[in-house]
């Protein structure tokens, strides 16, 4: 055994090297602001909303004075609030069952070559990049009472008029009936996250390897086998994100009722849980009430999106 | 069982010939390997008879039936992949059954053959794994078991080797073409590996550009090569091709025929004058790397020899006049081809 060689020391690095070198150090650094924003803009209002939901606070009386599950029990015993309950349960899965639909197919075709492809599938992501606010006003006069262009188109097919299917009426008057109202509530959200779930549906059908769709061609299964056999089940992980970022989104959303029906007509047919807990809390003044419809179906929803997730992971496995 | 037949088949992609005009017979029972660097055409001629890419010009004869505007499912082919393929969620029953269901084969039936082609392939006892709980020779099996349980007219296999490691890689030729044997069925296999092709096939098509530049038995490509590309490409080291003194001719011989040679020149030798300076160990046989004149020429002696070559020096080096081939220094053709059966 000859004698081992000495060991040189390294050269010290310069001081910000040395730093940047710390992974330790460098990492929650560059995380601190992406922290900070969260903690000031989620995590505050969220924890002062729970604090809130367990008190009786009011406008008025901004003392917080803790009353257990008094201000809940109060809050649901209300019968707006369970008809809101109920809208925003039927609004959310009726929604997101017709975007997992549409956004297949949608999918589907778009993962065909065909010209003009970029095109479309920029047309149907515009819903997406419109301010939710914007979106809901165009929609407000698509739907009106007396000009609504959809009148006019159903019209023109023959839908709507005397002896037509929709008919007598000239317009549909969408937004001043209890039923027609809540499909148009339904149909702006299915318009709102159609392109997400389209776009997150064609990134999964295109990451499905090019040999396993010969492979399947080879194996002599037509399109319909293809489909139910090898396609959504290799999608059904990333189904799950589409439709937890859907089901969120719908849940939480409170400017399409708010702008479109303000909850009617003639009242509450349409309200959902976020535009009541605005209605009762900030136009209200009942700011416990308001913060307990508004965390009520918190647990609820957390507990869908660790599912969600966990489903995701172990497809990701598979 | 059926032979596979291409006529002036071709495929353009925008402005390049991937196929350029491919006349091909794959005579019945028969195992054909393509064979050529990537890029050469070899693996979109395959998915062209496998149907999967649509020709641009030519026709596909499969059993003696003209299949060219046929979808693959009508073809009575199955493919081996690169990746194997195989579906990740499904079972291995479920994955060699596939095709079968596709078939809407009765349920007792598809369960004999699905038993019967796992028994061939010995992978009875992983029925129940799914694919990411194999190893890469297993799902290289469960791959082959697929394609062999509808028994088809032809199999079209794609480099179905090259995910396997060295030494897996060895004995999987051996039970692929064992396979190949039993099963009998006309075999069209494509690789980039000489190894693999000489090792397997019946006969190899040597392509480039896509082209075939020849077709023939492995000893034919290896003794008889019809031009400089397959002289180069099949053979490790390459052939040697050192020019005449006009420069009109390229001289070919293989390193294993270029030996030393002190004393006078013989008939029926060519000898040169080797200057060495390298020599490469490699356990059984040993490289000695240099040049005639400006020319790199790699000498192979067999572990055996009792002569050596030390680097640094030239030594008289010759080649039986039988074991030179003659190239069109220009077209790169053979031109004392004799025709060979």
């Amino acid at each position: 055994m000859s004698a081992p060689a000495a060991v040189q020391p390294a050269a010290r690095p310069s001081v910000p090297r040395y730093w940047m070198d710390r992974e330790g150090i460098l990492g929650p650094v560059m995380l601190l602001p992406v922290v900070v924003y969260i903690v000031a803009l989620v995590g505050f209002p969220l924890v002062l909303a729970l604090i809130y939901s367990f008190s009786d606070v009011t406008v008025g009386d901004q003392t917080i004075n803790w009353v257990g599950f008094e201000t809940f029990s109060q809050a649901m015993a209300n019968p707006t609030f369970r008809l809101a309950l109920r809208n925003t349960l039927l609004f959310t899965l009726i929604s997101q069952i017709v975007v997992l639909v549409l956004g297949n197919i949608l999918a589907l075709v778009l993962s065909a070559d065909f010209p003009g492809k970029r095109l479309v599938r920029f047309l149907i992501l515009l819903p997406w990049t419109t301010p939710i606010a914007l979106g809901v006003i165009g929609w407000l006069w698509l739907l009106d009472g007396l000009y609504s262009p959809i009148d006019a188109l159903l019209r023109m097919i023959g839908l709507l008029g005397p002896d037509t299917l929709f008919g007598p009426g000239r317009n549909m008057l969408w937004l001043a009936q209890p039923d027609t109202a809540q499909i148009s509530v339904v149909l702006v959200h299915v318009w709102r996250t159609l392109p997400l779930a389209t776009v997150i549906l064609l990134a999964g059908l295109t990451a499905i390897p090019q040999d396993l769709r010969d492979a399947a061609n080879v194996d002599g299964a037509g399109f319909f086998r293809q489909l139910v056999y090898i396609r959504i089940p290799l999608l059904l992980p990333i189904m799950a994100v589409a439709v937890l970022y859907g089901i969120v989104f719908t849940f939480t959303d409170m400017t399409v009722v708010y702008l479109l029906t303000r909850g009617g007509p003639p009242v509450d047919s349409t309200q959902v849980l976020a535009s009541w807990a605005y209605f009762k809390g900030i136009e209200g003044g009942n700011l416990a009430e308001g913060a307990a419809t508004a965390v009520f179906l918190f647990p609820a929803l957390a507990g869908v999106a660790a599912l969600m997730l966990r489903m995701a992971r172990r497809a990701e496995t598979n | 069982m059926a032979a596979v037949e291409t006529r002036n088949l071709t495929k353009q992609f925008d402005q390049v010939k991937a196929v350029d005009g491919i006349d091909l017979v794959c005579e019945d029972g028969e195992f054909l390997v393509l064979l050529g660097p990537s890029g050469c055409g070899k693996t979109t001629l395959l998915r062209m008879i496998g149907g999967l890419e649509a020709p641009t010009g030519g026709e596909i004869v499969i059993g003696g039936q003209d299949v060219t505007k046929l979808p693959p499912r009508a073809r009575k082919i199955a493919m081996v992949f690169q990746s194997y393929a195989l579906y990740p969620h499904m079972t291995v029953y479920n994955n060699i059954a596939f095709p079968l269901k596709a078939q809407k084969m009765a349920k007792p039936e598809q369960q004999e053959r699905v038993t019967w082609a796992a028994s061939i392939l010995g992978i009875d006892h992983l029925m129940d794994r799914k694919p990411r709980q194999l190893s890469g020779g297993q799902r290289q099996r469960v791959a082959l078991a697929r394609a062999l349980v509808r028994e088809p007219n032809v199999f079209l296999l794609d480099e179905p080797l090259s995910n396997l490691d060295a030494q897996r890689r060895a004995s999987a030729r051996d039970e692929l073409q064992q396979f190949q044997r039993r099963v009998a069925t006309t075999t069209i296999y494509v690789t980039h590996d000489q190894v693999e092709a000489m090792g397997m096939g019946d006969r190899i098509a040597v392509m480039d550009q896509g082209r075939i530049r020849q077709l023939g038995t492995p000893a034919d490509i290896y003794n008889q090569p019809a031009d400089v590309f397959v002289a180069t490409f099949v053979g490790s080291p390459p052939m040697n091709l050192v020019p005449t003194p006009d420069g009109s001719l390229l001289l070919g011989f293989r390193p294993e025929h270029f030996f030393r040679h002190e004393g006078p020149a013989a008939d029926g030798l060519k000898t040169f004058p080797f200057h060495v300076h390298r020599e490469e160990y490699l356990g059984a046989e040993r490289l000695y790397y240099g040049e005639i004149g400006e020319t790199r020429v790699v000498a192979r002696f067999p572990v055996t020899a009792t002569t050596t070559a030390p680097p640094g020096d030239t030594y008289p080096f010759a080649v039986h006049d039988r074991d030179v081939r003659m190239f069109d220094a220009k077209t790169g053709e053979r031109t004392d081809l004799v025709a060979v059966t």
